[in-house]
């Protein structure tokens, strides 16, 4: 197997004084998919949020690239080159679509017209749409200006909450598509996903969570192929 | 056409409350609570133009820019010292110790230049004439230029460079803008610059128009907020309308009603659309 690239290790922690998540383990490889599914509530944003400096955690490790990155800020994990693209409100709304790809760049202080030219063939929806503000745009196109901004610092492992959550099918699908081209070009990707089905077929390994705690961890097809796994999740 | 000449004097007032307003609306829309030490703020922008141009005989657009950068400079330094401790505690407890701060800039006003009032020049300005009868006074251009000018410079800030760009990107969504890795407390810090440049212009401008006394800034403080509350608080550019259409009523009104109710214009004007619609006629956010 490849370099590992993150690591939670033992992790508790949660927001205030209650503890969310309990002895919590992952892992993601250099260029992997790893998904993570798991009832409502089950503390999988809260997963996401711990690796970028959100909660308070108050014991375990995590690790990116060799650096102990447990106790970081969010901008300095972002210069570290994990960008995140939280489950709701993951656009600035009066922003203008281009602008939005440009704060993506905020940390940036090169020149990132070349970046912004790769994302806009990327996704072509936002090439047409980039002097909108963002938020009057589609649901689907929304997640498309949301992605594009954490892809425009060129990260290493991009965390995805629900990126497909609540859009149409036809979307839905699109979606799923672009997360496989982006890890085409060699971003691991951590994702939530609460199409379990699609998301463990595209996925290298996934974790199922439950309560704050790990309750299955696998590879996406032997997950699918789970029993249990398919009671809770994919609907028998 | 006296009503075309209540017009300009309203489109002046206005100019004045719109600077502030925008201001206030700037701080608001990135730190979530009302300032209520903006209009002693303005204040102490107007004093400083007193001493500058006043007592130490410097050419006026020189004492508008010791003034802007000492206003901004004091704006940064309280925040750093009072503010900065309560990020992330209730915004109820930012407004009153902005209240409190609001407090103690007027009695150092009163301390350091005395209760009475003063006048930036001693002597009555000849109000130039011009199409229809109308008539404006030197200052009252100044105040007209300087106000357009400033909200252009503002306009290209807030669109075109990084920095503002952040700067509005904080207003929409401050903990998307910090998971973006963006500088928060930097954004935070040019607010307060911006916030407290434009209070001065607004108290600058203020003092040009009428006089100069401490509590100036705290007098016009209600009309600035309706303004900024009628352009929806959080968008400076509804502040600007807001600014206006609350300078020009307030003028008209004299035309019904006795000129001392004029305070009380803005107020009505608020009350109704707080009722009527909360979130200001040009759409701002609501939060
Ligand atoms: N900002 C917050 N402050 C306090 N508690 C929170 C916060 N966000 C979530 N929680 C709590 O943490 C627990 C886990 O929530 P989390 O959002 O991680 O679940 P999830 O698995 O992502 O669920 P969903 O599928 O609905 O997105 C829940 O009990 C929730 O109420
Ligand atoms: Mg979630």
């Amino acid at each position: 197997m490849s370099d590992v690239l993150l690591t939670i290790e033992n992790v508790t922690g949660g927001y205030g004084e209650a503890d969310i998540l309990f002895d919590l383990n992952m892992k993601v490889h250099d260029g992997e998919v790893v998904v993570i599914v798991g009832p409502n509530g089950a503390g999988k944003s809260t997963a996401m949020k711990s690796v970028f400096g959100l909660l308070k955690i108050r014991g375990g490790t995590i690790t990116y690239d060799g650096h102990d990155i447990t106790h970081d800020t969010s901008d300095a994990i972002v210069r570290r080159g994990i960008c995140y693209v939280p489950q709701t409100n993951n656009v600035f709304p009066t922003l203008t679509v281009h602008e939005n790809l440009e704060m993506g760049a905020f940390v940036r202080k090169d020149d990132i017209s070349d970046s912004l030219d790769r994302i806009y063939e990327f996704f072509p929806p936002l090439k047409e749409k980039r002097k909108l503000p963002a938020g009057t745009l589609s649901g689907g196109q929304r997640q498309m200006v949301a992605m594009g901004k954490a892809l425009m610092l060129d990260p290493k492992l991009l965390l995805l909450d629900e990126p497909t959550a609540g859009l149409s099918p036809k979307y839905m699908d699109q979606i799923f598509s672009i997360v496989k081209q982006i890890n085409e070009l060699g971003i691991g990707i951590l994702m939530v996903e609460q199409n379990a089905k699609q998301a463990l077929g595209l996925a290298d390994r996934g974790y199922v969570l439950a309560s704050g705690k790990n309750r299955y961890e696998d590879t996406g097809a032997n997950l699918l192929a789970n029993r249990e796994v398919a009671e809770m999740f994919l609907g028998g | 056409m006296e009503i075309l000449q209540l017009v300009l004097y309203g489109t002046i007032l206005g100019s004045i409350l719109a600077l502030g307003a925008v201001g206030v609306s700037l701080t608001f829309g990135i730190l979530r609570f009302a300032n209520f030490s903006h209009g002693d703020l303005m204040t102490i922008g107007a004093y400083v133009v007193f001493v500058v141009f006043t007592v130490m005989k410097l050419p006026l657009w020189l004492a508008i820019i010791v003034s802007l950068a000492v206003t901004a400079a004091l704006t940064a330094i309280i925040d750093k010292l009072i503010y900065r401790n309560f990020r992330n505690s209730d915004p109820v407890i930012l407004l009153i110790s902005s209240f409190g701060m609001a407090l103690i800039l007027r009695s150092l006003i009163q301390l350091i230049w005395g209760p009475s009032t003063q006048v930036y020049e001693k002597g009555i300005q000849l109000a130039i004439k011009f199409g229809g009868g109308l008539r404006i006074k030197p200052d009252q251009i100044i105040i007209l230029v300087g106000t357009v000018l400033l909200i252009i410079a503002l306009h290209l800030f807030l669109r075109k460079t990084k920095m503002g760009k952040a700067m509005r990107a904080v207003a929409d969504n401050a903990e998307l803008a910090r998971l973006t890795g963006i500088n928060t407390e930097k954004v935070i810090l040019c607010t307060w610059l911006m916030g407290g440049a434009l209070a001065a212009a607004a108290g600058i401008f203020l003092g040009l128009d009428t006089r100069v006394f401490p509590e100036m800034g705290w007098n016009i403080l209600l009309p600035v907020f309706a303004a900024a509350i009628l352009g929806g608080i959080g968008n400076p550019y509804g502040a600007i309308a807001g600014g206006l259409v609350i300078g020009i009523s307030q003028e008209l009104s004299t035309q019904f009603i006795d000129p001392s109710y004029k305070p009380a214009v803005a107020f009505a004007i608020m009350v109704v659309i707080l009722i009527v619609r909360p979130t200001g006629i040009f759409a701002g956010r609501s939060s």
